[in-house]
């Protein structure tokens, strides 16, 4: 999975909560776009891993705990995943195939730093 | 389950195939699962069993991409349903005495999600369907609103789907569902099968609606053709699940399940390449799927039980002369008008006497037919559909009369709202004025 000289990326999913769910044929058909991508980032070997997020959350800031403020978007982190590529622009094209962008949604690139450094 | 209606191979394959997920299995898991959710909570909280569906299938939506799909998808939608009806239930007096049976289900699901699901549970599904369909038709709700709710609620359509198949707006139906929903709650309507004195009035309310949910995927004139047959197909698969109970099993049950078949078993050939629906003399007979067609004929030989004789007989009768006859030559126009001048005297309507028309044509003369249609009582109620003047126009050119038809095609084209159906119109036109 680990490839040496290519840096891993997070890409971080952010959805825009919408007031009316898709209808369940709908809710399929986007299913089925996201296995399809996930399944090709896999294949090509560029998926490390990743996964969806609960919806629950709290803020900790210093020793006191809250539900909010959080950052001033109205979006949320829906999920992740950890890519690998050679550079920001190889990641930010794999973000470009993220059909949660057809949704309203969009998606951080943020590059990790690599475990030997 | 197999499909009531193979796919027509012409048509565009539907969007949303997943690897290892069957088609519409959102769409048929919902309208399964509301069922038996609702059944524990009554029809009068339909909308909590709908809300804890939909979040479900949205958490599968998100998450089956990640972690794979579960081995038992129905089962695990409806466990994690269940875990959101309690958490809803738990903040709410009435419904906290739906505690024990939510979680006795939820219990049942976890058991069936490590494999196939039992028998027990898929008897439990149907059972729940079968008394939903009561609900959802009761006769306290108007026809329009039994359609919307069966579709919404045991066939898993969205909003926007329903109004694409009715051509209303999104809103109209989301109004209708409203207040369908309100009256269950107000009336305190039990998802229940109904009480023996009220079954009659009933379960032909329930035939009443699924005749209309057929109809309207069946008839050619709008919408999306694949939403179209797939009415058509959830029509026969609620009729198939009524026949199969005994309150259900009744002559008139049969004899609409006999008048779908036959008509579902023509609907790969009723539009030609451009999507046109097409006169039954042009069809490609050897597209018409005869598997159907015998499944009609079963139930229409099960529907000549006892002597109640209701307009699906009549129709079923029609559908099946044209069904069963080896060639557009051979197909027995006087038993058709027969059942036309039965059906006319039964059911009175100017759309009966249209059809009526086209047969008494066939087996008298154009000059007839035409005859039929000019002093037909209730035709002002039908001059603005387009059919009317289709018939017209091709009785006119039968009958030698190219600029009287020409007359009428024209009037067909301008109220004709679908492009398909307005370029056949046009190669009509083209064709009297040769």
């Amino acid at each position: 999975m680990n490839t040496p000289t290519k840096t891993q990326y997070l890409l971080l999913f952010l959805d825009t909560p919408t007031p009316h769910a898709p209808a369940p044929e709908e809710m399929q058909v986007i299913m089925g776009k996201w296995m399809t991508w996930l399944k090709g980032l896999k294949d090509e070997g560029i998926y490390v891993g990743g996964n969806r997020l609960e919806d629950g959350k709290k803020v900790v800031r210093g020793v006191k705990f809250t539900d909010g403020p959080y950052v001033e978007s109205k979006e949320i982190i829906g999920g992740y995943i950890v890519v690998n590529a050679a550079s920001m622009a190889e990641a930010e094209k794999v973000a470009k195939g993220c059909p949660g962008l057809e949704y309203g949604g969009s998606v951080e690139v943020r590059p990790m730093y690599p475990p030997s450094l | 389950m197999k499909p009531p209606i193979p796919s027509n191979p012409q048509a565009a394959a539907p969007h949303s195939g997943v690897p290892g997920v069957v088609d519409h299995l959102f769409r048929r898991e919902s309208g399964r699962l509301v069922a038996i959710l609702a059944r524990r909570f009554g029809g009068d909280r339909l909308r909590v069993a709908e809300d804890a569906i939909q979040d479900a299938l949205l958490r599968a939506m998100q998450i089956w991409p990640f972690q794979g799909i579960p081995e038992n998808p129905s089962a695990w939608i409806l466990r994690v349903a269940c875990h959101r009806a309690l958490d809803h239930v738990r903040h709410d007096q009435v419904g906290r005495g739906k505690i024990p049976q939510l979680e006795a289900l939820a219990e049942d699901c976890l058991a069936a999600s490590s494999g196939e699901a039992t028998p027990r549970f898929e008897g439990e599904i149907r059972d729940s369907q079968l008394r939903m369909m009561f609900a959802c038709c009761h006769p306290g709700l108007s026809v329009e609103s039994q359609i919307a709710l069966t579709l919404k609620v045991l066939c898993g359509f969205g909003e926007r789907e329903i109004a694409a198949a009715f051509l209303e707006g999104e809103s109209a139906i989301a109004k209708r569902l409203v207040r369908a929903r309100q009256f269950l709650r107000e009336q305190k309507v039990a998802v229940e099968l109904p009480p023996v004195e009220e079954l009659r009035c009933r379960v032909d309310a329930v035939l009443q609606a699924l005749y209309l949910l057929f109809n309207e995927g069946y008839k050619a004139s709008h919408g999306d053709s694949l939403l179209r047959r797939d009415l058509c197909e959830d029509a026969i698969r609620l009729g198939e699940l009524l026949v199969a109970h005994r309150l259900g099993d009744r002559p008139s049950t049969h004899a609409l399940l006999a008048l779908m078949y036959f008509n579902a078993a023509r609907l790969p050939a009723r539009t030609g390449v451009d999507g046109g629906s097409l006169r039954l003399s042009e069809q490609e007979r050897a597209l018409w799927d005869m598997e159907l067609a015998r499944k009609g004929s079963v139930h229409l030989a099960a529907s000549a039980v006892g002597n109640e004789l209701t307009r699906f007989h009549l129709e079923a009768g029609i559908a099946a002369c044209h069904a069963l006859a080896a060639n557009n030559g051979a197909t027995d126009w006087e038993r058709i008008l027969s059942l036309y001048d039965s059906l006319i005297a039964l059911h009175p309507s100017p759309i009966v006497a249209l059809n009526r028309a086209v047969a008494l044509a066939r087996v008298r003369g154009p000059a007839k037919g035409l005859d039929s249609l000019a002093s037909m009582p209730g035709r002002a109620s039908i001059e603005g559909y387009y059919l009317l003047h289709v018939v017209e126009g091709q009785l006119w050119l039968d009958a030698g009369e190219p600029a009287k038809a020409t007359v009428s095609l024209r009037k067909a084209h301008a109220l004709a709202v679908v492009e398909p159906e307005r370029r056949e119109l046009e190669r009509r036109l083209t064709e009297a004025q040769a």
